[in-house]
């Protein structure tokens, strides 16, 4: 008996088990059931009512239309600030560097619950009405990290040697960075984008907090449909965002494994 | 083949990183259209020239002009200069076409022009047809002809060549060698190449500069580098050779391996102690007979496909290394025979090791960091700085660092026919020079003990 557990354990193939068992509950079965309930009426008959709702449902739509818009001017806004803060970073000495980066994961280690009611509490404070504005604040409050990490990281592996290749050349210092660290960090934003995009789109509790439940995003409709019950609708729903999440890993198919390949966040 | 006008000129170059010295004081001219090669062991302080010379660094000390202008502080994209990187350095998110475009679209040259320039680059590198391939998609000698193509499209005054061949098999590398040769005739442009690899800098170069521990030892043409150098560093890392310690009793007559030959070298005192270099190929080695300088047995026999690598050990106990068409057995008995033009004298560097010491107490004197017990330290008062000879048989190496009063690691290992000349680089970057009968690794760590009796100490 010992011994038949020893083989088992010995075969490194076994370990996987656990983690195929987890991927299959936890992954691989809800999704199942999401394919199952968007297709299907509360009696369990299939049906494309679900989806039909949804194109013709105005406000489905507009929420939708609307979340993608504040994940497209969070994503910007993102890439803005972060790019340059992550250039900066990367241009800076090896330790002090570190220190910097660990200061901006910092605030990640609080969970983002607590950390957007402190920003309703700050905006309350210095008497700033919560709306739009805050939304868009505590989005890119919350993802900035994401999009600086992937991109220092990227920028800090450039190749020294293609710097010089490229002033060798002839290129002056704005020219060097246009035509080859930019052109070269490409990978690292697309990583950002991936990790801020998608997020902003499926979040509610921000939303929700601050702008007191006036602003709807996708993910609040989402979440309400399940909470009220019409699961079926809710997974029609579902199925649509993870589509788009789909249609955008396609598209930043060959940018993301070039990124992950350099080491990536993913 | 050295044309008057200079390209480049550097005077008093030096360079430091942190405290420590790469670059010591290089003086250099290169005319236009010649080719250079920068020769010299890995650390030898080639790549920091370069690098300087294209202006990737900034130099300590001295100046740098390029073209007749100062250039010592201008920027790299403003030096009429272009370099081939050592590892290509091709950028990865353009193609082909876009690399070698690169500097001409820098230059806003019109779109036919480009066009037309790059083509013409890439059928003298003879990689036509390939402008739309990824640069990833190469193998390692077409990426290197893409680098190579980059840099001349520019038609640059100089063009830099950082160990271009050192990434491609032995093969590849000989061909390679032909074409940078048959480019540099074709092109008129100033190439100046770095290389640790002898035979690379004597196939290709007008001159050679070899460089050994941030200095200059010796600038010449292939043939002088050859048959004369300067030094037993230049001899020995330049081709194969016979290295010994030789007295120069008058002019033209110089003692070595104890024996007495004619030479053609004068000069140098009478009784001068000197450093001989014999060229394996210049020793005659035929059946013992009268004729023979030398005698000696052969220890070993090695075939080399055009010639036999023999090794001679004569009764004396020198060891020679010879190169014949004729292959002679071991345990043969051979005549040996030198013609006086063959024989290279050459001043020795250094006679001892001196240092600048301080007496510690009555029975210690104190340098290269560390107390050595010295029988003649009462001789001075305590605290005075004191001149200290040691000669090179006297500084005695252990296997184990525990063993010494002193670490340090062989960095340079000189055979001089029946012993070792080594040199070791202390902890601070302090060279000790040690003859010794033992054999030792290039980078072997060591300890170094001094006998108490061999430290001769002289007043300042």
């Amino acid at each position: 008996m010992q011994q038949k557990v020893l083989t088992f354990l010995g075969r490194r193939r076994n370990w996987t088990i656990p983690y195929v068992l987890f991927l299959a509950f936890f992954v691989l079965v809800p999704m199942v059931l999401i394919v199952f309930y968007a297709f299907t009426n509360a009696e369990g008959a299939f049906t494309f009512a679900n989806i039909q709702k949804f194109w013709i449902h105005p406000e489905a739509m507009n929420t939708f239309l609307y979340s993608v818009v504040v994940a497209l001017i969070t994503t910007f806004l993102c890439i803005l600030i972060g790019y340059p803060a992550a250039y900066i970073l990367s241009k800076m000495e090896a330790r002090k560097a570190k220190l910097l980066v660990i200061l901006f994961i910092l605030p990640m280690w609080i969970n983002f619950l607590i950390r957007t009611l402190a920003t309703v509490a700050l905006f309350d404070f210095f008497k700033i009405p919560l709306g739009k504005g805050a939304l868009i604040f505590g989005m890119v409050y919350n993802f900035l990290p994401f999009m600086i990490y992937p991109i220092y990281n990227i920028l800090q592996k450039t190749d020294q040697n293609l710097i010089e290749a490229a002033q060798d050349l002839g290129a002056n210092p704005r020219q060097v960075f246009l035509k080859t660290v930019f052109p070269l960090s490409i990978p690292g934003i697309t990583s950002g984008v991936i990790m801020v995009f998608m997020p902003v789109i499926s979040t509610f509790a921000i939303a929700e907090l601050l702008t007191i439940n006036n602003i709807k995003l996708f993910g609040t409709t989402l979440q309400e449909n399940i909470y009220n019950g019409t699961w079926n609708y809710g997974a029609a729903l579902s199925l649509v965002m993870l589509l788009l999440i789909g249609i955008t890993a396609l598209l930043n198919g060959e940018g993301s494994s070039r990124a992950a390949e350099e080491g990536n966040l993913i | 083949m050295r044309q008057t006008t200079d390209i480049i000129t550097v005077e008093h170059l030096s360079h430091a990183f942190g405290n420590k010295t790469v670059l010591q004081d290089i003086n250099l001219s290169i005319g236009k259209g010649e080719f250079v090669t920068i020769l010299g062991p890995s650390g030898c302080g080639k790549t920091t020239l370069m690098r300087l010379i294209a202006g990737f660094l900034k130099a300590s000390e001295g100046k740098i002009s390029i073209a007749g202008h100062d250039m010592t502080t201008t920027p790299p994209h403003l030096r009429p200069v272009n370099t081939v990187f050592q590892k290509y350095a091709l950028f990865p998110h353009l193609n082909v076409f876009q690399n070698i475009a690169f500097g001409l679209n820098l230059k806003k040259l019109p779109k036919e022009e480009i066009q037309k320039k790059v083509k013409q680059v890439l059928k003298i590198v003879i990689m036509t047809d390939y402008e739309e391939r990824d640069v990833d998609s190469l193998s390692g000698g077409q990426q290197q002809r893409v680098a190579i193509a980059r840099a001349i499209v520019n038609k640059p005054e100089v063009l830099l060549l950082d160990e271009p061949l050192a990434a491609l098999d032995h093969k590849m590398r000989k061909d390679m060698q032909m074409e940078i040769k048959a480019m540099h005739k074709k092109l008129n442009i100033t190439f100046v190449y770095i290389t640790h690899d002898q035979e690379e800098a004597l196939t290709l170069s007008d001159r050679i500069v070899v460089m050994s521990e941030g200095v200059i030892q010796q600038i010449g043409t292939p043939t002088e580098i050859y048959n004369e150098p300067k030094n037993s560093f230049v001899a020995d890392f330049i081709g194969e050779s016979n290295i010994l310690n030789g007295v120069m009793i008058h002019d033209e007559l110089v003692e070595f391996a104890g024996h007495r030959f004619d030479c053609v070298d004068k000069g140098f005192a009478e009784n001068e102690l000197v450093d001989v270099v014999v060229r394996p190929e210049d020793i005659y080695i035929f059946e013992m007979s009268e004729a023979a300088q030398l005698s000696g047995q052969v220890t070993s026999s090695i075939f080399k496909g055009v010639h036999y690598e023999m090794t001679v050990i004569t009764p004396e106990g020198f060891e020679f290394l010879i190169q014949d068409y004729h292959c002679f057995e071991p345990g043969h008995t051979v005549g040996l025979r030198v013609k006086p033009f063959d024989i290279q004298v050459m001043k020795k560097e250094r006679l001892c090791n001196s240092f600048v010491g301080t007496i510690v107490d009555k029975s210690h004197v104190r340098f290269l960091k560390t107390n050595f017990k010295c029988n003649s330290a009462h001789k001075f008062p305590i605290g005075s700085k004191v001149r200290v000879a040691v000669e090179f048989q006297n500084v005695i190496l252990h296997d184990s660092e525990e063993e010494g009063v002193l670490t340090g690691v062989v960095s340079f290992i000189l055979y001089k026919g029946d012993h070792f000349h080594l040199t070791v680089r202390t902890k601070d970057k302090r060279n000790l020079y040690v003859q010794t009968n033992d054999i030792w690794d290039d980078g072997d760590t060591i300890g170094i003990s001094i006998s108490p009796e061999s430290i001769h100490l002289e007043p300042v």
